[in-house]
């Protein structure tokens, strides 16, 4: 569904590469986890697949078609974005914000505002309550739930996350993760979700693919890397929320 | 009420219908050339300095300055046309320079998302980028607007109706009261004007926000009741005026503004409809009677003699006049009616009691002393020939040449801070502070007989010119010095000093 061969990304000409020789693919319905430190190449990754970025070699397929051979616009409204800063309009409601995607593909009015009902139920943010607000009347949790609201809105097949669930409180984290888990199984999406947190890649992903200074270490599903990581800092990785896990029991066990 | 005031208050509505009219047109058109510069401007970095410098720089360009060539540029018409350009040209600056940093201040994470939701970038701009910026922009055009009124005022100089026909009219014949219900008026419209759009803003920007009802009421009814009044102006501005059958022009000094009265006032006696377009520069009232902009006015003969036609020399009183018929006629096709019968003649004078001191009683008896006296000019004296004639023709220079306006210079000479000034003949200020009019036995000065000059096509009227030459040779130096007088030190009216003329004319 999502197919990366042999992708580069430089912004100097080719003097250093950001990404480099990056390939991967991601079957119809799988979640692909993207974790690695700052400055890996992430963002830039995603940004490419939906050509906010444009490569500098390689091929990129999407539903199998060669993403330089349809225009960006369209490329871009078939495929959902959560962006790393969010991004919303602020001088939008919740509500056109969810329905801006849908609007841009001439939906019928109330079709989208049921669809907009719908997926703000779904990110727990009921339109009667939110609907009217503007972003600025949001905490941060709440505004990146409508950021990934917008990127399921116009039932969008793939799916692009960059941080979704950064800014929020360990349970509606946990809520939201099993919630969008759910949604994901059910419409059979296609998902690259970038994290900083192994636990969530480990829960949420079907495969986990690290990357350390534009290059993939090591690709494959929790399971795997869990008993076969074959780099340092794979290892490194797993171990993190392996040691919190042991923590957890000794402190427990020792009272 | 006071008589001054009401006689002010009754042209009132004239002078707001022709500044809101000069406001409008000027900021409206500012607004649809501004924003559309300023969205190019954002687009590119290669555009945007070069496009702000340059409108930086015609924002520094003083003001009268561009008046003047815009009128020049237009090959010396007047009235609204160069007014409306000058103000257009003086709102695109802080329109488009808020339109650019309204545009350029949009997050690039709410950018990033716009595009990256497929937006076409036609859409980033309408849908994000625009909505944002509007804030800025608006600020921009409420910051365009103030100055829009505050400049229209100087519109009267370029022959537009506007405020400034009060300031610049009350300035010149010290009424105060005129200057002050010109500055109050020009003063509340750009306070009103500000008011409205900020209020537009708001009802826009809360419209959909949960305000308190009593307040958000009370923003909208007032800015209501505001954007009322201004539909009334700008109907009233846009109705059909009907064209005078004359205009009658002057520049901006005391005779000019009597002589102006005076004909304006014979004229419809004589049942003509006639509009006075005072306060112009001399340039630009010469030229808009040659471009039938104007249809009479007083001009001067040594003015056209050195001015237009670049003489230095002076071959006397009647070979000037016969000049300058010739020229006004021939060379730029208007007809030079006659002579008024006074002479507005640059001379040099001093208090009595410092003349007799130094026993001055001619310019000859300065020579000597010269070199220890103080001179004073109005502003243009000493950029004008007739100073390089007098230097050069009685072979003097000052120990210290200042410029003054002419209302200043006359204080200054009477505190003694200048020993000698280039008065008028005709001055009223010369009788006033009882100077002495040194005498000109070289013949330095060049005549300056009072004509009445008229447009080509007003000349065609029968009617029009036996009313200008009834009263050809029907002024005195005396007459005219006393009109002035009137005006200038008394602190009578325009209209006190046509009744006197009027009344010594029969
Ligand atoms: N437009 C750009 N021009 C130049 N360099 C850039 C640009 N965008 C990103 N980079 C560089 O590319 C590298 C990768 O950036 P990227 O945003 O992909 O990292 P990331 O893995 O998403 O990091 P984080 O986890 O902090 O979001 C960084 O070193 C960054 O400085
Ligand atoms: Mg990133």
């Amino acid at each position: 569904m999502i197919e990366l061969q042999n992708i580069k990304k430089s912004f100097d000409h080719g003097r250093s590469f950001v990404v480099s020789d990056v390939s991967l693919r991601v079957e119809r319905g799988q979640l692909l986890g993207l974790i690695g430190e700052s400055g890996s190449g992430k963002t830039t990754t995603l940004k490419m697949i939906n050509r906010l970025e444009e490569l500098s070699s390689g091929t990129i397929l999407v539903k199998n078609e060669n993403i330089l051979l349809q225009s960006p616009v369209d490329l871009r409204r078939s495929i959902g974005y959560v962006f790393q800063g969010i991004g919303l309009f602020p001088h939008q409601t919740v509500l056109n914000n969810v329905a801006a995607v849908p609007l841009l593909l001439d939906w019928d009015r109330s079709l989208t505002r049921l669809r907009c009902e719908e997926i703000l139920e779904m990110v727990g943010l009921p339109i009667k309550d939110f609907g009217d607000r503007y972003p600025s009347q949001l905490s941060g949790g709440q505004q990146q739930r409508v950021g990934v609201a917008r990127a399921l809105a116009a039932k969008q097949e793939v799916l692009l996350m960059d941080e979704p669930f950064g800014a929020l409180d360990p349970i509606t984290r946990a809520d939201l993760q099993d919630e969008f888990k759910r949604i994901q199984r059910n419409l059979n999406l296609t998902v690259i979700m970038v994290t900083h947190d192994m636990t969530e890649a480990l829960f949420m992903a079907d495969q986990i693919a690290v990357m350390k200074d534009g290059e993939i270490l090591q690709i494959g599903s929790p399971k795997e890397l869990l008993n076969r990581p074959d780099h340092d800092y794979v290892k490194k990785l797993i171990e993190i929320p392996r040691a919190k896990a042991i923590r957890l029991e000794e402190l427990m066990d020792s009272k | 009420m006071n008589q001054n005031l009401k006689e002010q208050l009754v042209i009132l509505p004239d002078y707001f219908q022709g500044h809101l009219t000069l406001t409008l047109i000027a900021l409206s058109l500012g607004i649809l050339l501004s924003i559309p510069l300023g969205i190019w401007a954002a687009q590119s970095q290669s555009v945007k300095r070069p496009l702000l410098a340059v409108i930086s720089i015609i924002q520094t360009f003083p003001s009268v300055a561009i008046l003047a060539l815009i009128v020049a540029l237009l090959g010396g018409q007047i009235g609204v046309l160069p007014a409306v350009i000058a103000l257009v040209l003086y709102s695109i600056l802080p329109i488009a320079r808020n339109t650019v940093t309204g545009l350029d201040s949009v997050p690039s994470d709410v950018m990033e998302a716009a595009k990256g939701i497929g937006m076409s970038s036609t859409q980033v701009l309408v849908k994000v980028k625009l909505p944002l910026a509007i804030p800025v922009i608006i600020a921009g055009i409420r910051t365009a607007a103030v100055w829009t009124v505050g400049l229209a005022t100087l519109s009267t100089l370029v022959g537009a109706t506007s405020f400034g026909n009060y300031i610049f009219t009350g300035l010149q014949t010290r009424n105060l009261v005129a200057v002050t219900v010109g500055s109050i008026a020009a003063a509340t419209m750009a306070i009103v004007l500000d008011a409205l759009i900020a209020g537009v803003q708001w009802i826009v920007e809360n419209r959909n926000k949960s305000i308190e009802p009593s307040k958000y009421r009370l923003i909208r009814n007032s800015t209501a009741g505001m954007l009322l009044i201004f539909c009334i102006g700008t109907v009233y501005s846009i109705l059909p005026k009907s064209e005078p059958d004359f205009v009658v022009g002057g520049k901006g000094f005391t005779e000019q503004y009597v002589i102006a009265g005076l004909l304006a006032a014979e004229l419809k006696e004589s049942g003509f409809d006639v509009e006075q377009r005072l306060g112009l520069g001399t340039e630009i009232v010469y030229s808009a009677t040659v471009n039938n902009t104007v249809d009479v006015y007083l001009e001067y003969t040594g003015t056209v003699w050195a001015n237009r036609m670049k003489n230095s020399h002076n071959p006397g009183r009647e070979l000037v006049m016969q000049g300058v018929t010739e020229f006004v006629e021939q060379v730029d096709g208007m007809v030079n009616v006659g002579a008024l019968g006074f002479q507005n003649l640059y001379a040099l004078a001093m208090r009595k009691d410092r003349a007799l001191e130094l026993g001055i009683e001619t310019i000859e008896d300065v020579i000597p002393v010269a070199h220890n006296l103080v001179a004073a000019g109005d502003l243009e004296f000493f950029g004008r020939p007739e100073w390089i004639t007098l230097r050069d023709t009685y072979d003097i220079d000052f120990s210290e040449r200042l410029t003054f306006d002419a209302a200043l210079m006359y204080n200054a000479l009477d505190d003694r801070q200048v020993d000698l000034i280039t008065a008028y003949t005709s001055d009223g200020r010369v009788a006033a502070f009882d100077l002495k009019i040194l005498e000109d036995p070289r013949n330095a000065f060049l005549p300056y007989d009072g004509i009445l000059v008229a447009s080509h096509s007003a000349s065609k009227n029968p009617t029009f010119m036996r009313v200008l030459k009834s009263l050809i040779g029907q002024i005195s130096d005396e007459e005219m010095r006393e009109a002035n007088r009137i005006v200038d030190v008394d602190g009578g009216s325009i209209m006190d000093a046509v009744a006197y003329l009027q009344s010594a004319i029969d």
